[in-house]
């Protein structure tokens, strides 16, 4: 048995790693929740954002979290792009169309990451990437707590925008009902790119906040899209409050197992809830009854 | 009369010169109409998980067929050069063996390559149907040649030979130094490289007097290492030892090194991060003094410094498999040029009955016993003024081993 010490600190790192998952499934469940599709190139996009901001670290020595600002803007207009000029007309309408699209996507842009920056794993190493908060005995990395913050006011800003702003009432419109949206006079090819780019745009957030901690390869968006799936069903398809708290749990849970059942069985925690919440409550934490 | 002797003895040479070339030219109009070249395969994962090991191979085989050429070819076949046929086993067993499959209807004459252990093992069977030559470039499992495969050569060490070896010199290093670690946590990656390591570490260290505290196995690719940590920080081992990939690796080292832990050394065997430069050149300060039991180049062998030199000058960063691949397609190389044919069966015995001495790995004379190189054995490394360099053993090391690093 592990002394209380070891349970909180875990806890503490379970918190601060689910605050970044959460980021990550935060565009993908506003994908879904307004195109309803799953995009499967989301993993590939968030490993060009890592490698995006590791370069522009590298050339211009800009510190990751500074990239922050024009990086998003960056991002939202790929994502904007990728959906007014790619995925929308590749799809001629059809979901599975979509689905099949983004996959392709997923397929070209880790190549094309592959051919520009080959296959090494890469790391980037800031000043402060070593430094720790002390709080009674725990040892806080600082860049984790930057990153958990920063995830979470994203994640405020987002539902700010959704909730106040005529652009967020107009997604919003679109994902409630398509055509009454579009009767309304509301662009819906527009809302669906801008959609797209804020997914995208959650992304850059999330890949400057990981890279102070982690690292980088061409594959590297794998490691975090399945987690991002199984948030996304957790809280919800389409909910942003949903989002962030199935991310926090999926942190603690996954912290929790790696800790009493060791690291390698710290995945089960994940799937065990994935496939609880099909069970008992297909909608998740906080979405709709279909 | 021995000066007659002489000359009778001169003309009898010359006239069996005379002789030899004629009957070198009837085949020579034969040999007209064979290729110029002799394809042969390099079999690398370039895609996937393990995409950054296959790179390096790739490179490492690539200066080796042009070092062959550029120093005449294979001369048995009048200088015939090596042309390379890639093939991407996209880091599964099943893209290596559909790339077998190609290759061999490319008719290249032999494979060198596969880097991991399943890739080897699938590969190397899919070319045996056709007793194609099959040199394995870094492939640990030892299963690879217990199959009794006649077409099957491993020229590096295997798991048994690295882990007894690794051992060996983490005893020798801790006694050098009035044995002051006692205490160890494994850490190693879940897959079946990682766990057959640590548990072979655990049976054995504790009969060196070591005691092993606990072993944390992790999956791959692990996005969070922090739990880890601080259950090693908890422990507070004398060593650590780790058996992962390469990203896993830095991770944790980095983790721990943030939450403070300061053992008395790192110390793993076969480790993607230990004895990659890049990790030495990204974080200097983390990987300085960390320890691996590992394949790498004899650092006293002219051939394999001008080879590093090469391979940095052009951008690259050095690793092992660099040196492995060089060698190994050096090998192929040999065996073909002795074998004068590209007959798979004949290239087969001619690497059986190999005794090549122009690599540039730290072994001694090469001799296959059922496809294994019993010459081949790995080295100690250790990170020092931010290089990697040998420790152990001694006849090959180029620096002393710095041991404990604190405490």
């Amino acid at each position: 048995m592990y002394s209380p010490d070891i349970i909180i600190e875990a806890l503490l790192n379970g918190l601060l790693t689910g605050a970044i998952y959460a980021l990550v499934a935060l565009g993908l469940t506003l994908v879904y929740g307004v195109l309803h599709i799953i995009n499967f190139a989301h993993g590939a996009l968030l490993a060009a954002a890592m490698f995006a901001v590791l370069l522009i670290n590298q050339l211009f020595g800009v510190d990751p979290y500074v990239q922050i600002p024009f990086l998003t803007v960056i991002f939202f207009a790929v994502g904007y792009g990728l959906q007014r000029l790619i995925i929308g007309p590749a799809s001629h309408g059809r979901d599975e169309n979509i689905l099949l699209v983004t996959l392709g996507l997923s397929i070209v842009i880790e190549n094309l990451l592959l051919a520009g920056f080959g296959s090494d794993t890469r790391s980037l190493n800031t000043d402060y990437s070593f430094n720790v908060y002390e709080v009674g005995p725990y040892l806080l990395s600082q860049v984790r707590v930057f990153g958990a913050a920063g995830a979470l006011v994203t994640a405020a800003l987002l539902w700010l925008f959704l909730s106040r702003s005529d652009t967020g009432k107009a997604i919003r419109a679109v994902a409630r009902e398509k055509i009454g949206a579009s009767l309304q006079g509301i662009d819906v090819a527009h809302v669906y790119a801008v959609t797209f780019g804020l997914g995208c745009a959650c992304l850059a957030v999330a890949a400057c906040l990981l890279l102070p901690t982690f690292y980088v390869n061409p594959k590297i968006g794998s490691a975090f899209v399945l987690v991002a799936f199984t948030i996304v069903v957790l809280g919800g398809m389409g909910s942003i409050v949903g989002a962030m708290l199935g991310g926090l749990i999926i942190g603690v849970v996954e912290s929790m197992s790696g800790l009493f059942l060791g690291e390698s069985l710290g995945q089960i925690g994940i799937f065990v809830i994935f496939i609880l919440t099909l069970l008992l409550r297909p909608t998740g934490l906080f979405g709709a009854k279909a | 009369m021995t000066k007659l002797h002489d000359q009778i003895s001169r003309r009898t040479v010359l006239g069996g010169g005379a002789a030899l070339a004629a009957t070198l030219a009837m085949p020579g109009v034969l040999r007209a109409q064979e290729p110029k070249s002799v394809k042969i395969g390099i079999l690398q994962p370039v895609t996937g998980n393990l995409a950054q090991d296959g790179e390096l191979g790739r490179t490492g085989a690539e200066y080796a067929i042009k070092a062959v050429n550029d120093a005449g070819g294979i001369p048995s076949l009048g200088g015939a050069t090596l042309e390379m046929v890639f093939g991407d086993a996209r880091s599964t067993p099943e893209g290596g063996t559909a790339e077998v499959e190609r290759m061999q209807s490319e008719g290249v004459a032999g494979i060198v390559g596969g880097f991991a252990s399943p890739i080897c093992l699938a590969s190397s069977q899919a070319a045996a149907r056709y007793d194609l030559p099959y040199v394995v470039d870094v492939g640990v499992s030892d299963k690879i040649v217990q199959r009794d495969l006649s077409n099957t050569f491993r020229f590096g060490p295997g798991f048994g030979t690295c882990s007894k070896t690794a051992i060996e010199n983490l005893v020798k290093l801790n006694e050098a130094a009035g044995k002051p670690a006692r205490t160890v946590v494994l850490v190693h990656e879940d897959g079946l490289f990682g766990s057959g390591l640590a548990k072979l570490m655990a049976t054995e260290l504790p009969k060196y007097g070591f005691e092993i505290f606990e072993t944390i196995a992790h999956p791959t690719p692990a996005r969070d290492m922090s739990n880890v940590a601080l259950r090693i920080r908890s422990l507070k081992p004398d060593l650590i030892i780790p058996s992962s990939y390469y990203g896993e690796t830095v991770l944790l080292m980095r983790t721990l090194y943030q939450q403070r832990v300061r053992p008395m050394g790192y110390y793993s065997v076969l480790n993607g991060a230990a004895s990659n430069m890049r990790f030495v050149k990204e974080f200097p300060e983390i990987a300085n003094l960390d320890m691996d039991c590992n394949h790498w180049h004899d650092p006293r062998k002219e051939e394999a410094i001008q080879l590093k030199k090469a391979v940095e000058d052009a951008g690259g960063l050095w690793a092992y498999n660099i040196p492995l691949n060089y060698s190994c397609v050096k090998l192929l190389a040999d065996a073909i040029d002795r074998a004068g044919s590209v007959e798979p069966k004949a290239i087969n015995e001619a690497l059986a009955a190999s005794t090549f001495e122009g690599h540039v790995m730290p072994y001694g004379p090469t001799k296959f016993d059922k496809g294994q190189n019993t010459g081949a054995a790995p080295v100690s490394l250790q990170v020092q003024d931010e290089t990697i360099k040998v420790i152990y053993p001694e006849e090959f090391a180029d620096a002393k081993p710095v041991f404990p690093i604190s405490g």
